[in-house]
């Protein structure tokens, strides 16, 4: 069952689009990661999807409600983290998490104040002085206490040290486990891999993939790492290699996956002494398509505004 | 030694001069334009020596005296006497603000943004930034004693000589002076610096509280403040220089102290302990209106007792207002004589017009503060909770009407407290408040032309100010001015029958709140169909 579909979502902010046809669909008790650059359209896509913004063209429904029109309905059961929180400077970081608790209905005061000690925040100081990091924890704490059936995450640990970031990997975890969605918004793509059942890359307002990483991964080359007694020769022209580099007598090199047993068989006729491979990672899946569709999303601008 | 604590002072003063190269000329200017043009003001709106003498008599009773010193030379109440008693002490109060608000914002301030950890990384002394600070502001208040002094005297006034003028420019930049050291003392106290304004301006009401106090009942009380021991120099009366140097004397003391703590502690900590605040919210803070009523009630606090204070500075002068009418022709031309009402009477429809429009700045800001929460990026915390738009624009207009009711209320008690006070037969309560109540439909349009501008123009919104402005403009000085009556009722506040001299006008008063209601739905509907901004 879905709990989050969007169908042909387009956002016009005077002549520019910001997001074109953008259709998204997150499933019950999934964890949806959400990536693309700066300015791809993430924050616009869940500011239409949280009714702040209206959205020009297409349907955006959760629940089954209209993201617009039933906005009230639908936060109800809604817990939502922005990137950049900004909270009143002279409330305490205690009173703002119980108003957001109170206000969203519920009431799980336990949950609360272990949470408060599980991300180390001190609530007795005014927003003033806290932190960007500190802040986000706020935001944080208010949404895991509450009792949601969608989580709603826009880059959440884009100022929380290393620890705390994991801290909130387990509490996405662990709503995961209640059987809770999750709609994740993230820049470190560790995390993403992680904790993502399915992702959805955002560029330049336009989906270009969505799927399992699995699904994606073949779209990715395999990374190799070899040494071997003669140095080998012709690697360059080998249909399918690239980014070769040689470093102390070992090489470097990326691998098309359809091309990978073809390489191997050429490689060990030198005699391979060391050979390290790296499965593809989110990273090269998204540094693949911003190259790939830098040269394509080039030639479609230009026929846009002409 | 001094290259450890003060290398580059030079530079950064050169600096700050360039952040402030608008805001102190500006505060410079406003400063002395002021009192230049209230000194000229003052030889034509008393040209005869028995006008002033009239004027002398009025100032003799204790809210007079609370509110701007005690009188010197009211026997000879020569234009430097008027001046000095009338308008010294409150430009003090002004000077001192300015420097508050500046040595804050180049101190605390700084050091709350992390800008001097940024400074303090470059090769610069420990108490660079502090001296520069306090070399800037020296620089400002002595520039201002100068300019106002050499002002003064260049009007040509009789009796505002050279020496005089020289002096009342020093007490003020004295003034100056010793609000920067205590400033630069409060900022090394606290750590924030909300902190340091906060604590800085309470010391300044405090001041002016207690020299009236002092001035009133018990004259040793004056002598705790400063702004008692400035007017203690009695200028253009007798010019005694003394009083200045004694200000100046304490200033350099809080100075020292100042950098002295500066040198002990650590960057970003305060000496006063900063109290922990709420672990849990109140049971009340549980709704948008709760909210907008815990984030606004401090200004609109401060708002109510300023308005009572000026109710009550307006009431007390009610007493004496038949004789300074009499005497006085171009306070006569501000009211034309009604048959059956008394002057004093006549003069409580143009006060509460002025009340009126002032009591609506707060409720506009009220209103308004959700357009700089939506600019500051929280409007979308509170929209993406289960709160709708209605409910949360409807939590602001609910202040804002409360606001009105609470500020004008207050303006018009002052009044009235006061008035009684100091009047053979006063006026009643009753009359006051119905005088009042008949602007709150004109204050209420205003709040719905700001709701229509909230909802469909949030970028326009400042519009409304320009508009309050304009209803100031025709209809208080347009009655001195005699603009033509098409201009008074293109503002809501020209549409109010002016009680109790002219009739209850309850169609005027029933479209003015039509209107209102008529700009606020419409508000409200735009409102829920736009996007949200941040």
């Amino acid at each position: 069952m879905s709990l989050l579909i969007t169908k042909n979502l387009t956002k016009k902010f005077g002549s520019f689009t910001a997001l074109k046809n953008v259709n998204l669909e997150v499933k019950e008790g999934e964890v949806f990661g959400f990536i693309g650059p700066n300015g791809a359209g993430k924050s616009t896509t869940i500011r239409i999807l949280l009714g702040i913004l209206k959205a020009t063209a297409g349907e955006a429904k959760i629940f089954g409600l209209d993201a617009w029109k039933d906005a009230v309905e639908i936060h109800k059961r809604i817990a939502y983290v922005p990137g950049d929180v900004n909270l009143w400077p002279n409330l305490t970081g205690g009173e703002v998490i119980d108003f957001f608790i109170k206000l969203r209905g519920a009431n799980p005061k336990g949950r609360r104040d272990e949470l408060i000690e599980r991300f180390a925040l001190d609530p007795t100081k005014k927003c003033r002085t806290y932190s960007k990091g500190n802040r986000q924890k706020v935001a944080l704490i208010a949404a895991f206490s509450s009792d949601a059936d969608l989580y709603i995450f826009d880059e959440p640990t884009s100022g929380l040290d290393p620890l705390m970031e994991r801290t909130f990997q387990e509490y996405v975890l662990e709503v995961k486990k209640e059987g809770k969605s999750v709609f994740l918004s993230s820049h470190i793509l560790s995390e993403v891999e992680r904790l993502c059942d399915r992702i959805g890359i955002i560029r330049e307002g336009e989906i270009i993939e969505t799927g399992t990483l699995d699904e994606l991964r073949h779209l990715t080359r395999t990374h190799l790492l070899v040494k071997t007694k003669q140095p080998i020769t012709d690697l360059d022209h080998l249909p399918g290699v690239h980014d070769v580099l040689e470093k102390d007598g070992a090489f470097s090199l990326h691998v098309d996956p359809e091309h990978l047993d073809h390489v191997m068989k050429h490689i060990s006729q030198f005699g391979i002494t060391k050979l390290e491979s790296a499965p593809p990672t989110l990273e090269d899946l998204f540094m693949r398509h911003y190259e790939v569709t830098q040269g394509a999303g080039g030639v479609s601008q230009c026929q846009n505004n002409s | 030694m001094s290259e450890q604590l003060l290398k580059n002072t030079g530079k950064l003063s050169g600096f700050f001069l360039r952040r402030d190269r608008l805001r102190i000329p500006i505060w410079l200017l406003s400063i002395t334009a002021l009192t230049l043009a209230i000194a000229s003001y003052f030889t034509n709106l008393y040209p005869t020596a028995q006008e002033r003498e009239a004027i002398a008599a009025t100032m003799e009773n204790p809210a007079m005296i609370a509110m701007v010193g005690p009188g010197y030379g009211l026997d000879n109440y020569t234009f430097g006497a008027m001046m000095a008693h009338q308008m010294l002490l409150l430009t003090a109060v002004a000077v001192g603000i300015m420097n508050i608000l500046l040595v804050t914002r180049h101190t605390r301030s700084d050091e709350e943004a992390g800008r001097i950890e940024m400074i303090r990384s470059l090769p610069t002394g420990r108490l660079a930034n502090l001296s520069a600070a306090i070399a800037v502001l020296f620089g400002t208040n002595g520039f201002l004693a100068l300019a106002v002094g050499f002002g003064l005297f260049a009007l040509q006034i009789e009796s505002m000589d050279l020496f005089g003028s020289l002096l009342y420019g020093a007490a003020l930049g004295a003034t100056g002076i010793f609000f920067t050291g205590l400033t630069a003392l409060f900022a090394q106290l606290t750590s924030s610096s909300r902190g340091t304004t906060g604590l800085s301006i309470s010391a300044l009401l405090l001041a002016y509280l207690i020299r009236g106090i002092g001035d009133v009942s018990y004259e040793a009380l004056s002598w705790l403040s400063p702004f008692g021991w400035i007017l203690k120099s009695e200028v253009y009366v007798n010019n005694y220089w003394w009083p200045i140097l004694l200000t100046l004397g304490v200033s350099l003391f809080l100075v020292i102290l100042a950098f002295y703590l500066n040198r002990i502690r650590d960057l970003e900590a305060g000496f006063l302990p900063a109290k922990p605040g709420r672990k849990t919210a109140s049971p009340l803070l549980q709704s948008p209106l709760a909210l907008m009523i815990r984030l606004q009630r401090t200004s609109i606090i401060a708002w109510a007792i300023g308005l009572y204070v000026l109710g009550a500075s307006y009431g007390s002068v009610m007493g004496d207002l038949e004789d300074f009418f009499d005497k006085n022709e171009a306070l006569q031309q501000l009211l034309k004589p009604v048959p059956g009402f008394s002057l004093t009477e006549q003069f409580i429809p143009l006060l509460m017009t002025i009340m009126a429009i002032i009591s609506t700045i707060p409720t506009l800001m009220a209103l308004l503060k959700l357009s700089s929460e939506e600019k500051k990026n929280r409007t979308e915390s509170l929209l993406a909770l289960a709160i709708s738009r209605t409910r949360l624009l409807g939590s602001s207009f609910v202040v804002a009407v409360a606001t009105s009711l609470i500020i004008l209320s207050c303006a018009v008690i002052g009044l009235w407290s006061a008035g009684a006070a100091t009047m053979d037969e006063p006026i009643s309560l009753g009359t006051y408040y119905k005088a009042a109540l008949v602007y709150l439909p004109a204050i209420w349009a205003m709040i719905g032309l700001t709701v229509l501008l909230i909802g469909i123009a949030p970028r326009w919104t400042n519009l409304t100010w320009a508009y309050l402005i304009y209803s100031f403009v025709v209809v208080y000085l347009g009655r001195l001015l005699e603009f033509p009556e098409w201009m008074s009722n293109l503002s809501p506040y020209g549409h109010i029958p002016q009680l109790p001299v002219e009739e209850m006008d309850f169609m005027n008063i029933s479209f003015v709140t039509l209107v209102a209601l008529g700009l606020t739905i419409i508000g409200f509907i735009g409102y829920n169909r736009r996007d949200i901004y941040g």
